[in-house]
């Protein structure tokens, strides 16, 4: 269950560390106060720290999946998550990577199935803004290309590039509950891809159209524009090829050509 | 399997023409305009459905905070969905329940 750092010191955290996310465990023996006193309580408000931090950590990094849920539903299942999973990054923001997935099996969001979905856009998002800055491709490169080598093109994507696809509205429903507006009716059987960017300072998340997450997510993953533009048509008849360029190079999903070897 | 769609060196050709004259024409959707097209469902824009908030959302950690709340360990598990999700349907599904489950 516990996890501990390979590199970590194990001689003294090997005994601190197991209790903290365990109320059931008594206090380690060796946590003492003045006059070798016991140091249970003490040793409480430090596992009380412990825990409360890092509910807090995963609701600073899924806003909009606490207010869907409601915040004691929320830290309740956030708590089920963090008694399960230390930190392994000493960066807080860092934290909460497996969430998603813990949401995704989660029994008592079973009825909210676009729920996970959401924690990966927002997920996605923070991702995208802690990413290296890159400039993005410049359209002028684009048109240098000889034509006959652009079903070739390979391109190199942006380090803030994100694609999160949904079966459901998951695009909707996060834009509408990243803010505190109102919530309007939202209908979330409408499968939603989105792009997710960081092309300057801000991160921006776009609603992908028909075909266009494949299409992204082919390119991004080194495959050339001819290839990808195939596979994006196999997805979705509705497939536009110009929309879609002109959409990506516009959102800064790429900072550069590379052909051939994509590495 | 789906029968293999052949985009020709002149389709992609003509598709990067369109695609650069685009990105030289079209200054970037509101979002208003993004929400709109949207709502009305025409997906073919790269809607732009969320951007900024960037001031303060640099995630945990990133700022000085200090812990006051208390983890009520001891108090039974909080299941009641409280927040937004009654106001997402789901047809075919249930909607986002208030009672415990």
């Amino acid at each position: 269950m516990i996890a501990v750092r390979p590199e970590a010191d194990l001689g003294f955290a090997a005994a601190f560390a197991p209790p903290l996310l365990d109320p059931a465990r008594d206090a380690p023996t060796d946590v003492t106060g003045r006059n070798g006193k016991p140091a249970g309580r003490r040793y409480d408000v430090y596992r009380n720290n412990v825990t409360v931090s890092l509910i807090d950590a995963l609701a600073a990094i899924y806003p909009a999946v606490q207010r869907i849920t409601g915040t004691d539903f929320f830290r309740a299942m956030a708590r089920f998550h963090v008694r399960n999973t230390l930190p392994i990054s000493p960066l807080l923001f860092d934290y909460g990577r497996d969430f998603p997935d813990f949401v995704a099996n989660y029994a008592h969001a079973k009825d909210m199935p676009w729920l996970a979905d959401v924690a990966r856009i927002e997920r996605a998002w923070l991702d995208a803004y802690h990413a290296a800055d890159a400039l993005p491709l410049p359209p002028a490169r684009l048109s240098a290309i000889a034509l006959e080598r652009l079903g070739d093109l390979v391109l190199t994507p942006h380090p803030a590039a994100r694609i999160v696809r949904s079966q459901y509205a998951a695009v909707t429903i996060f834009a509408a509950n990243r803010d505190s507006a109102p919530a309007a009716r939202i209908d979330a059987s409408t499968p939603e891809d989105a792009l997710i960017t960081r092309a300057e300072f801000e991160v921006v998340v776009r609603h992908l159209p028909p075909g266009g997450a494949v299409f992204a997510a082919s390119l991004m993953s080194g495959e050339p524009l001819g290839v990808s533009a195939m596979a994006a048509f196999d997805a979705s008849a509705e497939f536009d090829i110009a929309a879609n360029i002109a959409g990506l190079i516009a959102a800064g999903a790429f900072t550069s050509i590379a052909f051939g070897d994509p590495a | 399997m789906s029968a293999k769609h052949v985009v020709t060196t002149l389709a992609l050709a003509g598709a990067m023409s369109t695609a650069l004259a685009t990105l030289a024409a079209a200054a970037p959707l509101t979002k208003a305009e993004a929400d709109a097209a949207i709502a009305a469902k025409k997906e073919k824009c790269f809607g732009v459905a969320l951007k900024g908030q960037n001031d303060c959302a640099a995630g945990p950690g990133t700022t000085c905070q200090g812990t006051s709340t208390v983890d009520f360990q001891g108090n039974a598990w909080k299941f009641v969905q409280g927040g937004t999700c009654t106001s997402i349907d789901l047809p075919g599904g249930k909607k986002g329940s208030l009672k415990p489950v």
